[in-house]
């Protein structure tokens, strides 16, 4: 009986799936308030004083959330760029896996353990 | 009789160059960069937090430098082209049925500005605007 080597495509697929979702509905307004309009003085800089910004990612709720919005969109992006390389004939495809997707899980268990050490 | 060697058209890494859809779909691709960028600050962000707070007040000063401003200004440029283009997207990756019908793409599309809509208003609430 022929076996058939299992892709990773669908696992990786999903995650990335769900960090789109992220990356579209989040992270623009993100960059605009917290980086844009923040830094320029146009919004009041209270919104992210240490004891708010301490006080949200400290929540169960909000520390799941910081840990999704950043674990999800590196998968997403990570995905990308593993494609991205093959389309510009960079590097094998195993150290391309290994790379970005090794990066993605280090980026997540960082994530993972620093949102957990605010609880 | 031989059955010839086979055609193997090469594959170049500027083979994206000639057509202006093929740049755009690397430009697209390219600002997924700009996602893993701004996930990165995030988590210096929370590592800062973690740190105490002279470590988060230098974080937040840093956002200030105008290197950081220009950076961030790239990047809700190229993230919103991401954010466009993926909602633009949804319609050809999923397909919804409502009572035994096609949900019509343009449908899709609206309820998910909809709900970015709803997104932005929640976290321009949460920095005092609205």
């Amino acid at each position: 009986m022929r076996r058939y080597q299992r892709s990773h495509e669908p696992v990786v697929w999903s995650l990335f799936g769900a960090g789109g979702m992220v990356a579209a509905f989040l992270l623009p307004v993100l960059i605009l308030f917290s980086g844009v309009l923040m830094p320029l003085g146009v919004v009041d800089s209270t919104a992210l004083s240490f004891d708010r910004a301490r006080g949200f990612a400290g929540h169960w709720l909000g520390g799941l959330l910081v840990f999704s919005v950043i674990s999800l969109s590196t998968w997403h992006a990570m995905h990308r760029i593993f494609h991205s390389l093959n389309d510009l004939k960079i590097g094998a495809r195993r150290l391309r896996f290994m790379i970005c997707y090794g990066c993605a899980a280090c980026i997540t268990l960082g994530a993972g353990v620093l949102v957990l050490t605010l609880q | 009789m031989s059955a010839g060697k086979p055609y193997h058209r090469e594959v170049t890494r500027t083979w994206w160059l000639r057509n202006p859809f093929f740049v755009r779909y690397m430009v697209r691709e390219a600002s997924s960069l700009f996602v893993l960028g701004y996930s990165l600050v995030l988590l210096r962000a929370l590592w800062a937090l973690s740190e105490g707070p002279a470590t988060y007040a230098a974080f937040l000063a840093a956002l200030g430098s105008p290197w950081a401003i220009a950076l961030h200004t790239l990047a809700l440029l190229m993230v919103g082209y991401h954010a466009v283009t993926f909602l633009a997207m949804a319609p050809q990756t999923m397909r919804l049925e409502w009572r035994g019908r096609k949900v019509a793409n343009t449908t899709i599309v609206a309820v998910e500005y909809a709900a970015l809509v709803a997104v932005c208003g929640i976290v321009a609430a949460a920095f005092g605007v609205l």
